[in-house]
């Protein structure tokens, strides 16, 4: 395959899903309007009443925020997949004669892109209500590393139910279940303040070192434990969920 | 040389097999069509031959490209259109035009498909969402985007590209005047010197489109030919007798109890062998026992034919 020819069928790919994207209203408030918001509930809401151990509210829960952000985002990477998948469309593009790899490319790119764009949103909204990362430029590439290494984990994991949903509808099911993940996680309080059954599944699941990593990070806080955690974590789960996904996607032919 | 050779194909999903040796040949400008009912397996044959499915079995070549070992080759010569309408309902008209244009590496896609948009009568509607689109301009735009890179076009003079287009039950779910326009439309594609390989289910559809037509049943060639070598498979005339009296037509079924009939509102309906002789004792026996009845000879319609065809196939 000429590799002119897959770059350039990627670009259309994902020119598409992004117009997808941009071209839905709703869309664009649930992954970048809604989050800050939370931020926002959190911060002036919430804050007051938590003690989260003389971090502030915001330096405390944005990388939460950006977790339960990007939870919210895939959701739509995989309705969107499962779209194609149950509409002609992804028959059509499977008959001619394009670079297979743009198929899920596209779709893969657009969650990768739109998810920065809200994660960075989110970094800015915060800067605006009292967040102060105290990191170093090392520091700061670190942290949007581990962000973005764990947006295409993440990405990887809507690629496999969007391919495999019987149905739209169920297709984004999983996101309920990671977010779901994510607020039994030290996303938005210490794992110290809940109950000890809850603390310690909260301390072995994988939001939890990602969330102290970020955090970490972000603080210019020494946490290489977690962060060595976090990055086993994302790339264990995005190497899982692609060797999945391209199972899934070559059984389709059988 | 044949734009598509298909020989021997079989394909079973699990333990249910869906093509049990098909084989036919599709020759180079001719509209194709494969009729059968619903589970036939006309959609895993298209699938097959536009590389979406690889057969358990069997060997078949499109544009002279075998599709399991040149799947590439076949890709870039053909198109598809499936069930759906497949179609991205969130850009317009023209920007799905000019996607499928890039992807085929067109050299100029927005020049293709503002000749494409004329050539489907969607100019007007080019630059409206498809939310607006109706489902016949639906359909027109799913085969445009299939004869984008066809072998009319302005940006294909080397005659590359797209040479064998499938459509899959192309009039589906359209009212009759829709399917009219799609007919209409699919003739042109077929002037334009594409090989046109449909499916359906209507007798009527393949009888006023193709060229030659091959009964799929039950994953086999039932029967293959054209629409009048079909009709000839169809079983012979029926007799129609028409009375002005019930009684009449008591006493008719009395009398004709040797044949096989069928009674409606005032009319019998009476199963021949299509000969001179058994139509003349028929009426003789009628003129004999003093009922007045007119009579009309009724021949075989296509989906008598068709139905007789697929009850041969099952034998």
């Amino acid at each position: 395959m000429n590799i002119k020819y897959a770059i350039s069928d990627t670009v259309v790919m994902t020119d598409r899903v992004l117009k997808q994207m941009l071209r839905s209203p709703d869309t664009v408030i649930t992954v970048l309007i809604m989050p800050i918001m939370m931020l926002l509930a959190m911060r002036f809401v919430f804050g007051g009443a938590m003690n989260l151990g003389g971090i502030g509210t915001a330096d405390y829960m944005l990388p939460g925020i950006i977790l339960m952000c990007v939870l919210s985002g895939i959701a739509y990477t995989a309705f969107r997949l499962n779209n194609d998948v149950q509409k002609g469309i992804f028959e059509r593009f499977h008959s001619m004669p394009i670079a297979k790899s743009s198929i899920l490319g596209g779709h893969v790119l657009t969650s990768v892109i739109s998810n920065a764009v809200s994660a960075a949103a989110l970094v800015l909204a915060g800067l605006l209500v009292g967040f102060r990362p105290q990191a170093g430029l090392v520091g700061l590439l670190l942290a949007a590393a581990v962000i973005l290494l764990f947006i295409a984990a993440m990405t990887w994991v809507s690629v496999f139910f969007g391919l495999i949903a019987k149905s739209t509808e169920t297709s984004s099911v999983f996101s309920y279940l990671l977010i779901g993940l994510a607020f039994t996680s030290s996303s938005f309080v210490p794992v110290g303040t809940m109950p000890a059954a809850l603390a310690a599944f909260a301390k072995y699941q994988p939001m939890t070192p990602i969330a102290d990593c970020v955090r970490a990070l972000f603080l210019g806080r020494p946490r290489a434990g977690s962060l060595w955690i976090a990055l086993a974590w994302c790339v264990g789960i995005g190497a899982a969920f692609w060797a999945l996904s391209i199972q899934a996607y070559n059984q389709r032919r059988k | 040389m044949n734009a598509i050779n298909v020989s021997g194909l079989r394909k079973s999903f699990k333990a249910q097999a869906v093509l049990g040796g098909v084989s036919f040949n599709v020759k180079r400008g001719e509209i194709f069509a494969l009729l059968g009912s619903n589970g036939a397996g006309k959609t895993t044959t298209v699938k097959i031959l536009t590389t979406l499915l690889r057969a358990d079995e069997g060997a078949a070549q499109v544009c002279g490209f075998d599709v399991r070992k040149q799947g590439r080759e076949v890709r870039a010569c053909i198109s598809l259109t499936g069930q759906f309408a497949a179609v991205d309902d969130i850009q317009t008209g023209r920007e799905n035009l000019i996607m499928v244009g890039k992807l085929r590496h067109l050299p100029d896609p927005e020049t293709e498909a503002e000749k494409q948009l004329e050539a489907f009568g969607l100019t007007d509607a080019a630059d409206k969402p498809l939310s607006v689109y109706s489902g016949g301009m639906r359909r027109r735009l799913d085969l445009a985007m299939s004869m984008v890179g066809g072998p009319r076009g302005l940006s294909n003079p080397q005659g590359r590209g797209v040479q064998v287009v499938f459509l899959d039950e192309p009039t589906i779910g359209l009212d009759p005047q829709s399917r009219l326009s799609v007919w209409n439309t699919i003739r042109k594609m077929s002037k334009s010197g594409a090989t046109i390989f449909l499916t359906t289910q209507h007798l009527e559809e393949a009888d006023s489109l193709a060229d030659k037509i091959a009964v799929l049943h039950k994953g086999t060639i039932a029967a293959e030919g054209t629409a009048a070598e079909l009709k000839k498979l169809a079983p012979p005339p029926k007799l129609e007798l028409s009375f002005l009296e019930e009684t009449h037509m008591a006493r008719a079924r009395e009398i004709l109890t040797e044949y096989q009939t069928e009674a409606g509102a005032l009319t019998l309906l009476v199963m021949t062998d299509g000969s001179v002789k058994q139509a003349a004792a028929i009426l003789y026996k009628l003129e004999s026992a003093g009922i007045a009845a007119a009579f009309a000879q009724k021949p075989p319609t296509l989906e008598e034919a068709f139905l007789s065809i697929i009850k041969e196939g099952t034998k």
